[in-house]
């Protein structure tokens, strides 16, 4: 594994990428051009950049080895992560791209009309899209110890260097783009190999055990219901929370076109999910010696190589670390781009100058946390960042959007005691160590207790505030639910 | 589940967090024990601070519904019993016991209806009630606000003494002088709006002028071309007119300039070339309503026009994190930047009014900060740059789009 071959697919990714992102630009010579010119995105591309900016290293590598690892339940995961866009889609797409504004903070300071509460939005933004962007670097570090005999840190320096001075350097100048053609990039980089493997494999006369694949001690049936109940409330309403959702749904021309763009992206997502899961089962089958914690997660790495041999293998490995860049710069660019918006607005006014510094420190703290911190199952860790995101502002968006009386001192209320209360729990748990009973679980998998508490917060501060909703609420929820005339002609 | 990655993030940022409050705490507690200063000072500070919390909530008027907020503020700072604050509809805000209503509308009415200071002593406690329940005493000022009786405040006390009479006259004299203020800022806002509204669709006349010349021109040579630039005018002056919104996105806006630019290519035939390079993420941007397009016919109209070749105008919109930046630029004649600044800053109305019209827009409406770039000099062309902010939640936008 040693070979030139993954730098050569890591440069080329580079390369195109940088290419796409620079001329991306629709340029029009001549007058009849104008058109083409002026054609806002269709929803397929801004669906396929969508999904490129979610599709982070945590499930381009960790869901493969998360189900070589304890087979069907980690099934969970992949549920989750398609259905919060179904929750996106009915609940949230659409009025918050009539909101006009693009980022969560805006929307809470023009919904609530409070800088208080603007400000711990965007304290609950930066602390998850840094914890979000640790485990793509992690991920970086993984990459690049099973590619070449270097330490860990170099990838995670690396990716963070690329990405701080992409977006620093004024950013692509087409975004969309480049994100859709890693989209793209990243799913041919797990459908070749796992087709390969597939028609290897099934020339082979294998023994199959079902038993291997889904053992019934660890069959959904018998997972801990709690467990995954919280697991999966918490995915499911975690993405309403991303940072980075809401951003690109700017990019649509309307709310109608926010919603088809969701439809689009939860069929692109689920047919990676789909791809992804049967990397893991075939190596299930093919390499169990690899179900180790902190090896699982390069599955995806490993398995084409040893399957097919000679160069054979060698093309689809580096096929599938480009891919895994691809991932990795894709989701911590997307990420860097929204932070360091939330940061040069809140703290400099907006300037280009304070943006692009803004650009560099929000990849140099999850740079930090992340050469102090131990890569560890990758799909866990971005399951957290779920977790949180679910507690802290989830309920504040989803009330914001749908319910008239609230208010900015319960928004503020229930994004404290949602943050509050699930950072406490994780950090006990981690404090006390793996261990089982309906308390640890309780801890473990907050979820399902946050979410309602912080809900609940919100509403009864909401209830009780004597100074009610601001004065132009309804007028500002007439425009997030009235959809926008019909097209004329 | 959660693994030492998380943890090490979170106890990171807890102990950052905690780290930074109390630095912050600390230095305020040694700034303040240092600056508490003497008492008539701290007292003069008090005041200042309880009259500058009142004054943000009465900036709506009597009417709004901030004034029970400054009531409580006003009573702090009168120091009596209990706060009322009456207009001529009655009690808008009482500060103290509900059983005091009455007795504020009686006061406050009387207050009002005269628009002279009224003082109530209480009669002499009958035998049977303790002190506690003897009736408060009130005093009443009027609220004089553009030479009219806006209101009065009325203050009860068990006792009132001549200083309070004198605070209450004093304070509702604050009173009238923060509704005026709040009443000017009211107006400010409107004549921003009413100069917004004239500001915003100036069709100069010559444009008509020569598009309908053009259009005449082919008639006769270019049935097909003429029926076209027919069709592009009735689009650009449908869209120029159009009675609502102020503002409008990117994408409805280039179309309207493509209409305006095949009418100027009737006349310039091949000497106008137009460029256009857009960032698709930047077509949703909510802009003002025509401030791009003024930019184009003023790269027409002053960049390219005097010249004999023609030229070529290049029209690029651009990401910029939290902006889009749109830029118009030619390779015209330019002008030198003395020239430019004395007709940015004059008011006359003859040339260049596009520019100076689409400048003073988003000034008004993103802030100085927003103002249009402009680089030019003489010979060189000019490149108009303009930043508007991508987030405009209070800007709503007519959808056109076909």
């Amino acid at each position: 594994m040693t070979s030139a071959l993954p730098l050569v697919a890591v440069g080329m990714l580079l390369l195109a990428t940088g290419l796409i992102g620079f001329y991306g630009l629709r340029i029009s010579r001549t007058t009849s051009d104008f058109f083409v010119a002026s054609r806002t995105v269709q929803p397929v591309w801004n669906a396929s950049a969508i999904s490129g900016e979610y599709l982070s290293a945590g499930t381009f590598l960790g869901l493969s080895g998360l189900v070589l690892l304890s087979g069907a339940e980690a099934f969970w995961f992949p549920v989750g992560y398609a259905a919060g866009y179904l929750l996106v889609l009915l609940f949230v797409a659409g009025p918050l791209r009539r909101s006009g504004a693009y980022t969560i903070p805006d929307f809470v300071q023009a919904r609530l009309d409070s800088l208080a509460a603007r400000r711990v939005t965007s304290v609950l933004v930066l602390v998850i899209g840094w914890l979000y962007v640790v485990p793509q670097l992690h991920g970086a570090a993984l990459v690049i110890t099973t590619v070449a005999p270097v330490p860990p840190w170099v990838g995670s320096v690396g990716v963070a260097a690329v990405v701080s001075a992409v977006v620093a350097a004024g950013g692509m100048r087409s975004v969309t783009f480049v994100q859709a053609f890693q989209f793209w990039v990243k799913l041919t980089a797990l459908a070749i190999p796992v087709v390969f493997l597939l028609v290897v494999l099934g020339g082979q006369d294998l023994a199959l055990d079902p038993a291997q694949v889904f053992p019934p001690e660890a069959g959904p049936r018998s997972y801990d219901t709690y467990t995954t109940a919280s697991l999966l409330l918490a995915l499911l309403l975690g993405t309403i929370g991303l940072p980075h959702v809401l951003v690109r749904f700017y990019t649509s021309p309307d709310g109608v076109s926010a919603r088809w763009t969701t439809v689009v992206v939860i069929g692109m997502i689920s047919v990676f999910y789909m791809v992804s899961s049967t990397m893991g089962l075939v190596a299930r089958v093919v390499a169990p010696d690899l179900a180790a914690p902190g090896v699982a997660d390069t599955v995806a790495l490993v398995l084409p190589a040893r399957l097919v041999p000679g160069l054979g293998g060698e093309l689809l490995s580096a096929l599938v670390i480009a891919g895994a860049f691809a991932a990795f710069l894709g989701t911590s660019s997307g990420l860097v781009v929204s932070l360091a918006g939330v940061v040069s607005q809140d703290l400099f006014g907006g300037t280009v100058r304070s943006f692009r510094w803004s650009a560099v420190a929000c990849t140099l703290v999850p740079l930090a946390f992340a050469l102090v911190t131990i890569p560890q199952g990758l799909v866990t860790s971005v399951g957290t960042v779920f977790v949180f995101a679910a507690s802290a502002l989830s309920p504040t968006i989803l009330l914001g959007v749908w319910w008239r009386r609230l208010t900015a001192r319960g928004a503020i209320a229930g994004m404290v005691v949602g943050s509050a209360l699930c950072a406490g729990a994780l950090l006990v748990t981690s404090a006390l160590g793996p261990g089982d009973g309906l308390a640890r679980s309780l801890l473990a998998q907050p979820a399902a207790w946050t979410i309602p508490l912080a809900t609940a917060t919100t509403v009864v501060v909401s209830l009780r505030d004597r100074r009610g909703p601001q004065p132009r609420t309804d007028r500002f929820l007439r425009r997030l639910h009235v959809p926008e005339r019909a097209p004329e002609r | 589940m959660s693994g030492p990655a998380f943890t090490g993030a979170v106890v990171g940022l807890v102990v950052g967090v905690f780290l930074t409050g109390a630095l912050v705490l600390a230095w305020r507690l040694a700034r303040g024990t240092r600056e508490l200063g003497s008492d008539s000072e701290r007292a003069t500070f008090r005041t200042l601070h309880l009259a500058s919390r009142a004054a943000t909530h009465l900036r709506d008027g009597l009417e709004g519904d901030d004034v029970g907020r400054a009531a409580r503020h006003l009573r702090a700072l009168l120091g009596c019993d209990a706060l009322a604050v009456v207009t001529a509809d009655g009690v808008v805000a009482l500060d103290g016991p509900a059983t005091l209503r009455a007795e504020a509308e009686r006061v406050g009415a009387r207050t009002v209806g005269t628009g002279r200071r009224q003082v109530y002593g209480s009669r002499e406690p009958s035998s049977g009630t303790s002190v506690q329940d003897a009736p408060l005493e009130a005093v009443g000022a009027p609220v004089l606000a553009g030479g009219a009786v806006a209101g009065a405040v009325v203050a009860f006390a068990t006792r009132v003494r001549p200083p309070l009479v004198r605070a209450t006259g004093e304070v509702a004299q604050w009173c009238a002088a923060q509704l005026e203020l709040g009443e000017l800022e009211a107006s400010r806002t409107a004549l921003a709006q009413a100069e917004l509204r004239a500001l915003r669709a100036q069709i100069s006349p010559h444009f008509i002028y020569n598009s309908l010349g053009a259009i005449a021109s082919f008639i006769s040579t270019d049935p097909e071309r003429a029926r076209d630039l027919v069709l592009d005018f009735a689009d650009f002056t449908r869209y120029s007119f159009r009675g609502r919104g102020d503002f409008t996105t990117l994408a409805d806006e280039l179309h309207s300039i493509h209409s305006y630019v095949e009418l100027e290519r009737a006349r310039f035939g091949d000497r106008l070339t137009v460029t256009l390079q857009i960032a698709p993420e930047s077509l949703s941007t909510v802009i003002p309503f025509l401030s791009v397009q003024p930019l184009v016919e003023n790269a027409v109209r002053h960049g390219l026009e005097p010249r004999e070749a023609g030229g070529t105008i290049v029209i690029s919109a651009r990401d910029e994190g939290t902006q889009t930046e749109i830029t118009v630029e030619d390779d015209g004649v330019g002008m030198s930047p003395e020239r430019l600044r004395a007709l940015l800053a004059s008011g006359s109305r003859a040339t260049n009014v596009g520019l100076r019209n689409v400048d003073t827009r988003v000034r008004q409406l993103y802030g100085d900060q927003h103002a249009l770039e402009i680089e030019t000099n003489e010979g060189a062309g000019t490149l108009v740059r303009m930043r508007v902010p991508k987030s405009q939640p209070q800007h709503e936008t007519e959808v056109s789009r076909p």
